[in-house]
């Protein structure tokens, strides 16, 4: 595996913001500063990316820099530029405009790199395409959109959805929302204010046969902030050593089959069906 | 769904239509052995309201996808004793072929997909919930047939 590198893009031109979104505060410092902290940890080495007219700029002066040294409009000039002064490494790239992003949500981004795939990235909650701007690029990847770009397309999403990315399933609801207005700012703000850092939701879970004896109850209510019932499994089995694995199981959401990627809601009924064996 | 035992002959009389050639029932018991370990009886414990709509949704397959008249698929829960019925399919139908193959689709559709989880009580004063074995089953009448759509776990993908 190729060493990770961090890029933070804080090259933006905040139009609809109306004020730099790497200044804003959700978290007792600049957000630029906030996503520094929680990448920096995770990788060898973390950069924030720059336009060259920001290198003096006070929020940004202070880091470890990659000027754009292509250019082009959008992300793409930031991913490019990083690749072009280190080709070799991957790059864990985070825009700076998701302050509700967790910590949990970029291990399981690491945890879950394959040599097969170019790219991991997020599905998004919204559209169910790929968030490329919380994502993991292998130089590959970034090949694929330097050759993209020559061809005249500089959305780094679509480069992502026209090659091998490994897409994962949102780890936690909201994580990846970015705010790019005063009102999505305020929203975000008071979500911030709930201290788990996410919108918290209540299920319902009710159990059955061997999963119910292992919990020891038929029904549990219980508070998450999980987004899909992937990572919720996968929490409970842990707690309840549950023998089955997830690839196992169907799941029904209030009285009838789901998919596992359907978005949790407050208030929802959740049954792990483990195989059937009637007849 | 039922917690009971049902009267059998009432569920036969539903499918006594006058278009009908003919009926074909199956139905499964609880016998003295499991894998070579003597049984003494089973229970059945079901997610009952998605059991019901699972079991309607493949009654309505059923009658889709074959020439048949009527279908009635019946399933206990609760302790069974060996040689009790555990599963009653009955299917009546203009001609016997139809009938056949609708109740084997019936059948096997009720194993993999309906939410009924069993555990087996052994003479030894024993219990446990018996595992997943569709794997290593004959294949599904629905996967020989030509347009297959796979609803199964176990190793299947439930997307």
């Amino acid at each position: 595996m190729r060493p990770l590198y961090g890029l933070i893009l804080a090259g933006g031109a905040s139009k609809r913001m109306g004020t730099d979104k790497a200044a804003l505060d959700y978290h007792g410092k600049p957000q630029l500063q906030a996503a520094f902290d929680v990448v920096s940890p995770l990788v060898e080495k973390c950069f924030v990316s720059v336009r060259p007219d920001q290198t003096g700029n006070p929020v940004r002066a202070a880091f470890p820099q990659i000027v754009d040294s292509v250019d082009i409009d959008g992300p793409a000039a930031g991913l490019l530029s990083a690749h072009q002064a280190y080709p070799d490494v991957a790059w864990l790239v985070l825009a700076c405009d998701l302050p509700m992003l967790d910590r949990g949500t970029l291990e399981n981004l690491i945890a879950r790199r394959e040599a097969t795939n170019v790219a991991v990235a997020y599905r998004s909650e919204h559209d169910g395409l790929p968030e490329p701007l919380c994502a993991i690029w292998e130089p590959e990847a970034l090949e694929r959109l330097e050759q993209q770009v020559l061809d005249g397309r500089t959305c780094p999403r679509k480069l992502l959805i026209n090659s091998p990315t490994k897409l994962l399933e949102p780890y936690a609801r909201g994580a990846l929302d970015n705010i790019n207005t005063p009102e999505e700012r305020e929203d975000a703000t008071r979500r911030l204010e709930n201290p788990t850092g996410g919108p918290m939701i209540r299920l319902k879970l009710e159990y059955f046969a061997q999963l119910r004896e292992l919990a020891g109850t038929r029904e549990q209510t219980l508070e998450t902030t999980f987004a899909t019932v992937g990572p919720l499994y996968e929490e409970l089995r842990e707690t309840y050593a549950f023998p089955f694995e997830a690839s196992k199981l169907r799941v029904a959401i209030n009285g009838d089959f789901a998919p596992w990627t359907q978005p949790l809601k407050d208030g929802d009924h959740i049954v792990f069906i483990p195989p059937v064996t009637g007849g | 769904m039922a917690a009971a035992p049902v009267d059998l002959t009432l569920l036969r009389e539903d499918l006594h239509l006058a278009e009908a050639g003919g009926f074909c029932t199956f139905e499964g018991w609880v016998r003295n052995r499991n894998d070579g370990r003597p049984v003494d009886g089973l229970e059945y414990e079901s997610y009952e309201a998605l059991a019901q709509l699972e079991g309607e949704r493949i009654v309505a397959e059923a009658l889709e996808r074959f020439e048949i008249s009527e279908a009635v698929a019946m399933h206990r829960t609760g302790s069974l004793k060996v040689g009790e019925v555990a599963v009653w399919i009955g299917v009546s139908a203009p001609h016997r072929d139809a009938a056949f193959r609708a109740c084997r689709y019936i059948i096997d559709e009720i194993k993999h997909r309906v939410p009924v989880w069993k555990k087996e009580h052994y003479l030894d004063g024993d219990a446990e919930w018996v595992a997943c074995h569709h794997c290593q089953t004959a294949p599904r009448a629905s996967e020989t047939d030509a347009h297959d759509h796979d609803h199964g776990q176990c190793g299947h993908h439930h997307h």
